[in-house]
């Protein structure tokens, strides 16, 4: 077989027996839900944020049941809560957390290393190289989850998640060990304090045993070679290293945490120099160095980034590579962008033209930030922008209520948003929010939330009615737009922003992205180019499927527009998709549905 | 030394590169070779520009290609066959399918598309073999193919025979479509063979 390292997860949760597994979608961690989901045997869900999903995963194992829940790395700060305590529970069941982490940023807002969590919650974590380590380790993980009762995390990255590599079939279930049920267990399900210094104290003895399984642990091996040079790595730099130096010593650590001390302090003495190398922070470095042993590390691996087999070459080997690079062309860039048709572009095309502070959240809308809107003014983390928002109005003071308004997507507001949104009311905010209501998580790839209507099988399932929410949190102005109507949303968004008191804006309109909307009979807009004065309304917008054809000079007179007229819009017929939003900007007539005449 | 030989999969956000490596990954996985890919999701897909990175050999360890280190790059729009360039080295080849596709600072008016952008690519002695692929597909009968046809124009750089390639399309495509895209698969050979100029 030949499988992604996400693809290779999700195998191996079945194999291993998987009960339940819960998770909420996050690049680089979304698919292994996914492909999860479509296994027998196995009950998968996608939960409103991490904190609920480990929670789901606690509850599984607590019943005895095999349990994984999934999340990328920043997901594991808001499941953190439930982590560090499930850490002195243990389960009955399996229990394997699975932390995608994004070093580089290529889909994330922060670059962090989730080793520390199981350094600072005390837990086993195990790290695979690349897809059918990935296979091998989940399963590895829940054998000593069971065998220690103890959680067990399993740290990912994007070039682990995303890689698709080798992996040998076909796998086969296993039935994991116990018969799920009831069992009461109070001295280590119920963490009261007099239980919890109970179990402080378990914690510390199963380190202890885990350190010593880790000292002969196959997965912490030395590939024996030249003793010059000694290499200690783990994850995916471990490729790295092999093709650089592959005729150097490696100790691979396929546990990461805890530390095989021992074995560690061996290798070391039976090199000449030692190296470490990982990807984000000294993580294995400062525990060696603690060791009293000497190495390199950061002084010489960038702590920042993504590694590479180059930069690890370069780094310990400067004089080897002298082949010059080829430097860059300046080109136009092409970021990422809103797809054609997308609701959100309407919205953010208003703000751009309302003087106001745009709070911002995470998702594609979070795209509103890029010219030409430039209508979204901060993003810091899941759920943020409501009582960031919040925040700034009451230290603006008087008067500030039509200075700051807050947006967030459906699947934002139901992961973390309500409760912020609770706040506002209860402390009298008066900062307008738009939850941007496209129906999905879309982001990620079009994953079902509860507000969504489906599971994650497709199957229907209860829909959240944000508009009743929203009132009975005490919200008392709720207005729901299609956001495709521009001028008619600008007209409502300005009314709630100059109100003084908290309102909510629903703006509805499924993404252009979802299966069944794909799979509509193409219609769309064109341009009727001798009607285009030139205004650039629709340019305004940047949907990647209009563009502007400038005149040269004299032609826009030779062809009978106004001598001044600069040049003409139109639109890409087969990438519309059919939203309408610059049919209603135009003032000229310009823009028309259906087929081209 | 290792044996390992390196294709970048270049272009924008939704153009069907994702197809493209896959069927390229499993035809040299069916001659036997050890393969790798490595792909970004998420918010680089939307409209952006995305590459997927393919090794071969062996045996591959390392998911990504070294600055430097790509033999061949498929590029799926011209611009795109430029932004990578320090990927490239004197004497990589360079299949480029020649449509453009506007950047929101093109489309906008705010900047212009680079005039015969494919000389900075000539300029440094990269190979450019240069495929009008959306011609292909469109004549094979579906624009969609458009991908299949650049898959048919990097085959022939490829140690695997046509076979191959033909029964992995014919196994991962859309049975309704398959007449088309093995047209524009061979279509696409031909365009691919190497160009005097």
């Amino acid at each position: 077989m030949w499988l992604s390292g996400n693809e290779a997860i999700a195998l191996g949760a079945w194999e291993a027996g998987v009960r339940v597994a819960s998770g909420y979608p996050g690049t680089p961690s979304t698919e292994i839900m996914e492909h999860l989901s479509g296994y027998d045997g196995v009950y998968t869900e996608w939960a409103p944020n991490e904190k609920v999903a480990l929670e789901v995963a606690i509850g599984a194992s607590f019943a005895g049941g095999r349990a994984l829940a999934t999340m990328k790395h920043v997901g594991l700060n808001v499941a953190a809560d439930p982590l560090f305590t499930a850490a002195y529970t243990g389960g009955r069941g399996g229990l394997v957390i699975l932390t995608a982490d994004d070093p580089d940023m290529h889909s994330s807002q922060n670059e962090q290393d989730n080793r520390n969590y199981a350094l600072a919650a005390k837990l086993p974590m195990l790290e695979p190289s690349d897809p059918a380590e990935s296979r091998d380790f989940l399963k590895r993980a829940f054998v000593l989850s069971e065998q220690l009762d103890t959680p067990v995390l399993l740290r990912i990255t994007t070039r682990i998640a995303h890689v698709k590599g080798v992996v040998a079939g076909p796998g086969e279930r296993i039935e994991a060990p116990l018969a799920p049920g009831v069992e009461k267990h109070p001295e280590k399900f119920v963490m009261l304090p007099a239980m919890a210094r109970r179990r402080r104290l378990f914690v510390e003895e199963r380190m202890m045993r885990c350190r010593e399984l880790a000292e002969n642990d196959s997965d912490n091996r030395i590939e024996d070679g030249d003793r010059r040079r000694g290499f200690i790595t783990s994850g995916v730099s471990y490729l790295y290293v092999k093709e650089a130096f592959p005729e150097a010593a490696v100790l691979k650590l396929g546990m990461c945490w805890p530390l095989p001390e021992q074995k560690i302090r061996e290798f070391a003495a039976s090199v000449e120099t030692l190296y470490v190398v990982e990807e984000l922070d000294p993580f294995l470095e400062t525990q060696i160095k603690a060791m009293g042993i000497i190495c390199h590390g950061k002084d010489l691996i960038p702590a920042i980034g993504e590694l590479n087999t180059a930069i690890v070459r370069r780094a310990i080997d400067p004089g080897r590579d002298t082949a010059e690079l080829f430097e860059p062309v300046v080109l136009p860039p092409r970021p990422p962008n809103m797809c054609p048709g997308c609701p959100h572009r309407g919205i953010f095309f208003n703000l751009s033209r309302l003087k106001v502070f745009v709070s911002g959240d995470i998702g594609c809308y979070t795209l509103g930030f890029l010219p030409p809107l430039n209508a979204l003014d901060s993003t810091v983390c899941m759920g943020a922008s409501i009582p960031m928002a919040h925040g700034m109005v009451k230290a603006i003071g008087d008067g500030a209520h039509d200075k700051v308004v807050s947006v967030i997507g459906d699947s934002t507001f139901v992961h973390s948003g309500i409760t912020g949104l609770i706040n506002s009311v209860y402390n009298g905010s008066a900062a307008t929010l738009i939850i941007l209501d496209n129906r999905i998580t879309a982001m990620t790839g079009q994953q079902p939330n509860p507000a969504s209507g489906t599971s994650i099988k497709g199957e229907p399932a209860q829909s959240l009615d944000l508009e009743a929410l929203c009132r009975a949190i005490g919200v008392k102005h709720v207005r729901v737009v299609n956001p495709h109507e521009v001028p008619e949303c600008r007209k409502i968004i300005k009314e709630e922003v100059e109100r003084d008191e908290m309102s909510v804006i629903i703006a509805r309109a499924p993404c252009v992205l979802l299966p069944e909307l794909k799979l509509r009979k193409p219609v769309g807009y064109y341009t009727n180019i001798d009607n285009c004065v030139g205004c650039t309304s629709c340019i305004r917008l940047g949907c990647p499927a209009i563009s502007w054809t400038p005149f040269a000079e004299g032609e826009a007179e030779a062809r009978g527009y106004k001598k001044s007229q600069k040049g003409y819009s139109q639109i890409d017929e087969v990438l519309c998709n059919d939203c309408g939003q610059c049919a209603s900007l135009c003032k000229f007539n310009a823009i028309t549905r259906g087929e081209p005449k | 030394m290792s044996d390992n030989k390196n294709i970048l999969f270049s272009g924008v956000g939704g153009q069907g590169i994702l197809l493209a490596s896959e069927i390229t990954a499993y035809a040299l996985l069916a001659v036997g070779f050890d393969v790798k890919k490595s792909e970004v999701h998420g918010m680089a897909q939307r409209g952006g520009s995305v590459t997927a990175q393919l090794r071969y050999g062996t045996k591959v360890y390392s998911p990504l290609i070294d600055p430097g280190c790509a033999d061949i790059q498929m590029a799926f729009e011209m611009m795109e066959a430029v932004r990578y360039l320090p990927y490239l080295h004197q004497g990589s080849t360079v299949i480029v399918n020649t449509q453009q596709i506007l950047p929101p600072s093109v489309a906008t008016g705010q900047a212009l598309y680079p005039e015969n952008v494919l000389d900075e690519l000539r300029s440094r002695a990269i190979e450019v073999i240069a495929v009008d692929a959306f011609t292909i597909a469109r004549q094979a009968g579906e624009v969609r193919t458009a991908n299949v046809a650049l898959v048919g124009a990097l085959s022939v750089h490829l140690p695997v025979d046509e076979q191959v390639f033909q029964d992995i399309i014919e196994s991962r495509v859309p049975e309704r479509f398959r007449a088309e895209n093995m047209a524009a698969f061979t279509a696409g050979r031909h365009a691919g063979r190497r160009q005097e100029r």
